[in-house]
This record gives structure tokens, sequence and C-alpha cells, in this order.
């Protein structure tokens, strides 16, 4: 049984090892943080909701989080009226189409289409390039159409290539890094934390039910456990006087 | 004809035993019951193997329970559909419950047919007089295909919609017809709208029915004939003169109707282990990409079809187009499948089961295995996996060595079914024991 749940656990390694051939960094997700859930709550709807849908996700759900119906009113809905309303941007489809070239897709799922490894790194890569529409583009997402919203906290990443000479074989090796050019108003661990907050609520968001489903899930396994066994003492009972 | 005579009345049901004479007097229930059950003698040294059958009976009746309550809050409508998943997701009070069991139960399905398939295959349950019961059996499998493919459709997501798009353009590829039959299907020249409601009235009550009266014939012809056993002796060949019951059976109910609970209950124990802790079983079960509402515009880099049809898509892709056409592959992939049928007659063997088969059905039997799962792990991967070490390769070169591995693994495939006649004809076979090993 437990090599059973492990296998299960590696299962998700196996299938989705890589991404965009940048390694990603691993997000601290921990759906038991109300406290880290409901401040990346806050950063979503201050920020994300702003181009970005959730048409999945109602604002009464937040009370998941820990948090009270009239605590969600004054610090969460900034647009919404109803309390049972999803969680729809303001923007307009067709301005953000003129801007951006695309519809800033919907996020409700995005922590379970794309993995937490993924947000969290992706959120972490922008760097300014002068070529790019809005001035910003991304190491792990290349020549993605969103700019860097969060640049006042994370400040402004520039990518440095350097190219050397194997000195073995001659081939050039490239490599290039991200480095911070102008700091933001965080440090570079306040901004860790403050994405991983963000990544943590989104992978909530992808799937509220999740942490309802593992409690279930131990209930479920207990109760048959207990049917396997008496299953097989009576089975065994039956099978005693087959010779 | 009705009885002269009325029946007896039913014994040992206590206080039930007037109201089951009632309905027996009317309905053939204590028959039924001893034909099916409490009478049907079968060999006792069935083994793990023996399992799966009831196990996928067991998957039919939790597909068609789940399925009733997904189907009273899922809208059949492109612009609803994907929407209304989430909304059974999170606003459908247990509804996440309902819908991972579904679709944990579509994989868990193919899992249990496949295992029942192999089974037969080693132990020659496919041999006279069970050639029926192997017909019925196969013709399940390709409903169930049938089924889960309209299914597939039904959340809307990217990888519903283009798996829909390529599989269904596969019927396009057919000569002369192809253009016609792909625009029957879908009901439009893309998959739409049109397309997923008459999916899902195929697979809410078209293929359930037929499913359903499919296994009732499997059933019914397995009884007539009697069960195969891992020895792949008949039973009936060695009857008790006193009793006038075979000696290696026992009646089904209660020996192996206790034994199957016994192995239904560890099968919910893997059940459950998926839907309440793994329910996208790392992509396989439910894969990511299906997170993302469908968009016709949009094609995504890779599309794989969910596991258990990537053993065919493998084969699908190993075959070059010919006249510009890739109707080749798609007959190749048509024939993978039919040539089941054949199977009963393709197979001289004198003995039954592989326990004692000779040396060239063992071969060949373990080569088809392989086969067959390396062409499902091929079907998952792009085509260039592996491409890694092909770099010092002649002839192969390049990205190839997948394509050439599923070409030959594709050959291998067929030549298990084709050269049967041949290499079970004249192999080195142990002669069957009289009465079952026990």
């Amino acid at each position: 049984m437990k090599k059973l749940l492990a296998f299960l656990a590696f299962l998700p390694v196996l299938a989705f090892a890589s991404s965009g051939g940048v390694p990603l960094e691993h997000a601290p997700v921990n759906l038991h943080d109300k406290q880290s859930l409901q401040r990346g709550a806050a950063i979503f709807v201050n920020h994300c909701l702003n181009c970005h849908s959730a048409s999945a996700m109602r604002y009464a759900r937040l009370e998941d989080l820990g948090l009270t119906e009239p605590q969600i009113r004054a610090n969460l809905m900034l647009s919404a009226e109803k309390i049972g309303e999803t969680m729809t941007t303001a923007m307009d489809p067709a301005v953000a189409k003129a801007a951006f070239g695309i519809v800033p897709p919907d996020l409700s799922l995005i922590g379970r289409s794309r993995s937490p490894d993924w947000l969290y790194s992706y959120l972490k890569s922008f760097y300014k390039d002068p070529k790019s529409k809005t001035g910003w583009n991304n190491t792990v997402f290349p020549n993605v159409a969103m700019p860097n919203v969060l640049w006042e906290y994370q400040g402004e990443q520039a990518l440095h290539v350097t190219e050397r000479q194997d000195p073995n074989t001659g081939d050039m090796i490239r490599s290039s890094h991200l480095v911070l050019e102008s700091p933001g108003s965080l440090t570079r661990m306040e901004y860790d934390q403050y994405t991983a907050d963000l990544v943590n609520y989104l992978t909530y968001m992808a799937e509220p039910a999740q942490t309802d489903r593992k409690f279930w899930g131990i209930i479920a396994l207990f109760v048959l456990s207990a049917f396997a066994v008496i299953a097989l003492m009576l089975k065994n009972e039956f099978w005693k006087d087959v010779k | 004809m009705a009885a002269t005579t009325p029946k007896p009345p039913v014994t040992g049901a206590g206080p039930f035993n007037g109201v089951l004479t009632w309905v027996d007097q009317r309905f053939p229930l204590i028959s039924l019951w001893k034909e099916h059950a409490a009478d049907y003698w079968a060999p006792k040294n069935f083994n793990f193997w023996y399992y799966f059958g009831s196990l996928a009976m067991l998957v039919l009746v939790i597909q068609i329970a789940s399925g009733i309550f997904l189907t009273m809050n899922y809208k059949p409508d492109a612009a609803n559909a994907f929407a209304s998943v989430e909304y059974i997701m999170r606003d459908v009070p247990g509804g996440w419950l309902i819908r991972y069991i579904h679709s944990t139960g579509a994989s868990m399905f193919f899992i249990c047919v496949y295992l029942h398939m192999a089974r037969g295959l080693m132990y020659g349950s496919y041999r006279k007089p069970r050639e029926l019961i192997w017909i019925f059996g196969v013709l399940i499998y390709l409903s169930l295909m049938g089924e889960a493919f309209f299914g597939y459709l039904l959340p809307w997501g990217q990888m519903s919609y283009w798996g829909a798009q390529v599989i269904i353009n596969l019927f396009g590829t057919i000569p002369f017809i192809g253009e016609g039959l792909a625009i029957w299907i879908r009901g439009d020249y893309n998959v739409s709208d049109a397309t997923l409601n008459r999916f899902f009235a195929l697979h809410v009550i078209a293929l359930p029915l037929v499913l359903l009266g499919l296994v009732a014939a499997h059933l019914m012809a397995l009884h007539e004939v009697g069960s195969n056993n891992p020895d792949g002796v008949e039973i009936k060949k060695d009857i008790d003169p006193v009793s006038g019951h075979p000696r290696d059976g026992i009646p089904f109910h209660p020996y192996y109707t206790v034994k199957d609970t016994f192995g239904v209950a560890v099968f919910l124990i893997v059940f459950s282990i998926i839907v309440f802790f793994s329910p996208e079983v790392g992509g396989y079960f439910l894969e990511y990409n299906n997170f993302i509402p469908a968009d016709p515009l949009k094609t995504p880099e890779h599309i794989a079809p969910v596991w258990y049809f990537t053993p065919f898509y493998a084969m699908l892709r190993a075959i070059p187009p010919m006249f510009g056409s890739q109707f080749p592959g798609v007959a190749v992939m048509g024939a993978a499948t039919m040539i089941l049928f054949a199977l009963p007659w393709l197979d001289r063997g004198r003995v039954k089961s592989i326990r004692y088969r000779g040396t060239k059905y063992r071969v060949w039997f373990t080569l088809f295995v392989i086969s067959f799962l390396l062409l499902g792990y091929l079907g998952v991967e792009p085509t260039t996996v592996w491409g890694q070490f092909s770099n010092g390769l002649p002839l192969v070169g390049g990205d190839y060595v997948a394509l050439w591995a599923a070409r030959v693994l594709t050959t291998v495939y067929f030549l298990f079914f084709v050269l049967m006649p041949w290499y079970t004809a004249n192999d080195n076979e142990r002669p069957e024991p009289a009465r079952v090993t026990w």
C-alpha cells in the first residue's frame, strides 16, 4: 500500500519533467497555509484580475481560506457586487485584444493546465526586452504577450548572455542568466514569498476541493481496508471446504 | 408453454419465502438464479487473472451510476460545456467526487478489459467452443473504444477538441467516401456544437445500451459453454456420477461471489487512491491540456490521445502516407483491431493454456505483449523521443529511431496473428493434465 502510494506520487514527475527547455524552480505550495492563501488571493484580485478573469471562481468560495463574508466584501471584492458572483475582469476583451494582441486567458484552471512550478518560475523570469511590444520578455514563456505587472515589487531584470569557448571541444557555449538591474520595493526573498503566495492561491483556485478530497480519501481507505479484511476472512471461511 | 403443475414453493429464504414464491410462479426467478449463479459450475482453479471480468462489469455499473449524476448537471453545448464541468467540480455538492469517479472509471475500465483480454490470450479462452464469447468480447472492446472516444469530447477542453478532430479526420482519409463520411460524423465541416450534441447522445444513450446488450450476450454465451481455466482443461470431461457435477467444479455462488467480493474490495482501494489522491495520474487519466477550454483556432503542439488508445495511435504514426494519403496508416490501425475477430480460427495448437504450450508460442506471445506495451508508450511520446540515441545509427538517422521502432513493433503485432496457424501447428507442446492442477 505504501509502495503503491509512493509510486502514484512519483508518476507526475515521470510525465511532466520538462517544460520549455528552461529548468523550473520548485514552488513551495502548501494548501494548508491559510495565511499564504489569503495573501495570494489579495495579490490575485489586486494585480491579475485587472486583465484576467477567473470565471469559475466565486467570491463566496474564498470562505475556504478562513475568511468571513464581510472580510471578503471589504478586502477582496473590488469590482463585484454580489458575493456569489464569479471573478470577472473589468477589462473589455476587445480592448485587451487591441492592447496585447490576444485576450488574456481565464486563470480559473491555470494551476492545473500549468504546473505550480511553471507558474512560480514564470512569474520570476520576466526581463526587460526593448524588442518586444510591451518592453518585457520571459525566459520560461518566450515572447509572452504579458508585461511584468509585478515589476514594482520585483524590480527590473535583464538577460545577460555570455559566450565562451569550451577548452576541450572548441564549441561555443552560450549561457544566459537573469540579473536584477534595478531593485523593486521587495527584496529577492520577499518577492519569492510574494510569488509563492500567489502560486499557492492559483493552485488552490484551480481545484478548490482538493483539500477536501484528500480528507475524504483517508476515510474511504479506512472503510475499504476494513471491508477488504472482512471479505478476505469470509472468502477463506467459504473456501475451506474446496478440496 | 405454461407449466401444468405449479412450481414448488421457494424455501430457505425465511420471511421472504412467500413473496419469492409469488414472484417465481410468474417469472423464472429461481431458474435464472440457478443457471447463472448457484448452479453454474466453474473450475475451482481460477487465479489472479480471473478477477478482471467481474471487475470490468463493476466498472460498467460505476460508470453508468456516476454518469447519470454527471448528466444532471452537464450541458452538451459548445458555449457551456467546459464551464458546466467546472460547475460540477466546484458548485455541485459532491460533484468533484462524481466527476473523478467517472474519469478514473474510464481508464480503469480499459485496464480491466486489457487484463481480461490478456487472460483470454494466455489460457486460450477463445478456443472452441468459446469463439462466440471471444467475438462478443471483441465487440465490447470496440464499443468501449467508441464510448470512451465520444465521452472524451464532452469536457470540451483542448485535448477533447483536437483529439476528436484528429480521429474524425482519420475517417476522412478513406478513399472516395471519406470526406462525406467525416462531415456526416461531425454534422459540420469542423468539430463544433453539432458534433458535441451528437457525441453526447451517443455517449449517454446509444453505446451504453449496446454495451449492456453485449455484456449480457457475453455472459449468456459463457454460461452456455462453461468457463475455461488456467490449465485449459475442460472440467465437463470429468463428471462425478453421483452428484452429476464436474469433479473440478464449484458452484459460482457462493465460492466465486465471495472471492470476487474480496477482489472488488482490493480494486476499490486502488480506485480510491487514484480518485482521492491523484485523479490526474500524472496527466495520463486527465490530460493537463484538457484544463484549457477548446479553441478551434489554436492547435496544441502535441496532440496525444489518452493512454488506452496509444498502441493504435503509434501504429498510425508509424505508417508513412502513400499516394498522398494517410489512409494506409488508418487501414493498418483498423486491421489491428479487426484481426482480433479471426483469432479463434488462427490458433491450431492442441492445448489451450500457455502452461502447456511449446517454445514457439511462448516466444511469439512474449514478443506480442512487449510490442503492444512499447507501442502504447511510443503513442504517448512525440515521435522525436529517443532522438538523442540515433546519432550514430546508419539508415535510421535523425530523430527517427522511435518511428522505426514503431514500424518493427507494428510488424511484430501483426505477425503474432498472421503466422499463428504455422507456429502453433507444430510446436513442442506438453500434454494437458487430465484434471486441473490445484
